[in-house]
């Protein structure tokens, strides 16, 4: 499994990661070569197999649907890179 | 006071509860070590203000016979652990400046328990990493070296600041988190006690989330019993995490009877490769020997799928992660780099904040999940993973326990492995498949390697079993009776 140029660049666009132009062939070589020894996967019969979709044999519990906690606006917005009148600040998203 | 850092936490809790000596002078004892042990690089932020605070707290409550279980005793906490009001970074540059406004269920427990933080230790960047030589704040220095070889080692990851931390005496055990081997392997690597209990046994909630399928808290300590002394206070249910089990917490250090008699030990075909490293396939014989000797029965098991354990973690932990650090966008903490744009400030932030092995591991995740590859990739590894997990089952049918070596070298210069990825992600070959199959395990110290090297030996048991693991490590330590890393000195 080799990843051109142009599938690395839509990866990255995807995962919201700028690449340098000169980072994106030694990268996509690296992640060629992982995905390359991950392909061995293909050689297991997997056709009656349920997959495995958690760490845990149990169900997940329901609780019921409330509030249960709440009105820590200042906390929350203390570690927000900027922040004004209680609201996150982002840059400017409509023209 | 340098007697006091000699102690193990047990002991510790012994001499505290006799009134030997005070939780302030323990606790001064182990800053001034952390504070001499600089060079190791093991803790990312110290916090030994805090720590004398608590010391004096605890000394009060003993005083007041209001002890908890761990009142006193100094810690070490992985930098992925949210502390209230205290720096957490997950060593990465992404969360600069970071101070959580909750604590995380497992350090609450702690504190509540009476532990007193020393500070947070370092990691590879947010877990991902077999060397801790990801972290942006540097690599942590095993105290290990080979003999006669002036070369520094790295002390395995991702938790490598708690495990050289617990191992070079500066704390008397620490936390740790492991997703595809990142307590047993460096607990391996630096010669201590290392322990990952079953999925969902800790509570996940305050945990800098990885792969949350896999994810799970446990102790690293310098004996078995303070292993099982940690996680007692670490474990339990907690409606806060989902997938945390609501299953009553035996007394592990009950289970530490030092009796095997009649315990069937499998020992898997598929863990003994061609081309093994002799002195490992050795030390693997000697802890068949010694639990034989101790009157457990030794049963050839085979699990056949083992060899597409780590393929299938390396779809599905950087699938999961590349879900989990969405969150990391410049919005709400941490690091943001303007941009033109509120996307070009995504990628900016996102392209300036993560390190190499995360930004490899988040466009492999991307990728096996993007549209027209996620059934080629990702169920193909779900998939793989029920076989691998099927493979366990059917082997605790007949037996009680399995006994495997932890990591297939001892630790390796820094720098060494640092340009192949996949020859990096070898390093948890052994400690992956139970991972995947959310299994208890341990790593614990049996021998030196030729070099004068800590190799350990890793127990797994069937789910919920933690109690055979301690069990069955306990009989181990006694009959390997490591050495453990000669004190210095000074601190």
């Amino acid at each position: 499994m080799s990843l051109d140029d142009a599938r690395v660049q839509r990866i990255a666009v995807l995962a919201r990661i700028e690449l340098a132009q000169d980072e994106i062939g030694p990268l996509g070589k690296e992640l060629s070569g992982i995905l390359d020894w991950i392909e061995q996967l293909q050689e297991v019969d997997t056709d009656a197999v349920e997959p495995m979709t958690g760490g845990a044999d149990q169900s997940l519990r329901w609780r019921t649907d409330g509030v249960e906690d709440g009105g820590h606006a200042a906390k929350i917005l203390a570690n927000a890179p900027e922040a004004h009148e209680g609201f996150f600040g982002v840059p400017k998203v409509i023209e | 006071m340098t007697d006091l850092i000699s102690l193990d936490l047990a002991g510790a809790r012994e001499g505290l509860n006799n009134g030997d000596f005070s939780a302030v002078e323990l606790t001064q004892a182990h800053i001034k070590a952390m504070g001499a042990h600089r060079d190791l690089n093991t803790f990312i932020t110290e916090t030994p203000d805090l720590a004398i605070e608590r010391a004096k707290e605890a000394d009060h409550n003993r005083q007041q016979d209001q002890a908890g279980d761990l009142e006193g005793i100094p810690l070490g906490i992985k930098d992925l652990f949210c502390t209230e009001g205290v720096l957490t970074t997950a060593a990465s540059h992404i969360l600069d400046g970071f101070t959580p406004p909750y604590e995380s269920t497992v350090t609450a427990k702690l504190k509540e328990a009476g532990a007193i933080f020393l500070g947070k230790t370092n990691l590879d960047e947010f877990a991902m990493g077999s060397s801790n030589e990801s972290s942006h704040y540097g690599p942590v220095h095993n105290p290990w070296k080979a003999n006669g070889d002036p070369r520094v080692l790295v002390p395995g990851g991702s938790s490598g600041g708690s495990a050289a931390a617990v191992a070079a005496h500066l704390c008397l055990g620490a936390t740790g988190t492991d997703t595809g081997g990142s307590i047993r392997q460096p607990a391996s690597f630096c010669g201590v006690v290392g322990m990952k209990p079953t999925y969902g046994r800790c509570s996940r909630w305050g945990i800098v989330a990885f792969s949350s399928s896999l994810d799970q808290a446990g102790p690293m300590t310098r004996t078995v019993r303070d292993a099982a002394i940690l996680l007692n206070a670490m474990a339990g249910h907690d409606p806060k995490d989902s997938t945390s089990a609501d299953a009553s917490v035996p007394d592990f250090e009950a289970a530490l009877t030092g009796d095997v008699k009649g315990l069937r030990i499998g020992i898997p075909a598929e863990y003994r490769p061609d081309g093994l490293n002799s002195e490992i396939a050795t030390l693997w014989g000697k802890g068949v020997s010694w639990l034989k000797d101790a009157g457990a029965e030794i049963v050839e098991i085979t699990l056949p799928h083992t060899k597409y354990a780590l393929p299938t973690y390396y779809i599905v932990a950087p699938a999961e992660a590349s879900s989990n650090l969405a969150r990391y966008d410049g919005v709400r903490f941490g690091l943001r780099v303007e941009g033109e744009s509120l996307d070009d400030m995504y990628s900016k932030t996102r392209a300036a904040g993560f390190g190499d092995e995360v930004k490899r591991r988040v466009l492999i995740g991307t990728y096996a999940l993007s549209a027209g590859y996620y059934d080629a990739y990702y169920l193909k590894a779900q998939k793989v993973r029920q076989l691998i997990y099927q493979d366990f089952i059917s082997a605790f049918d007949s037996v009680d326990a399995i006994l495997t070596p932890t990591t297939p070298s001892p630790a390796f210069p820094i720098g060494e492995k640092s340009d192949d990825p996949v020859s990096m992600y070898l390093n948890d070959v052994f400690t992956v498949p139970a991972s995947l199959a959310g299994l208890p395990g341990i790593s614990v110290p049996a021998g030196l390697s030729g070099d004068g090297l800590p190799l350990g030996l890793q127990v797994l048991t069937k789910r919920w079993d933690e109690e055979t693991v301690f069990r069955v490590a306990g009989v181990l330590e006694e009959a390997a009776a490591f050495p453990g890393l000669p004190l210095t000195g000074e601190g």
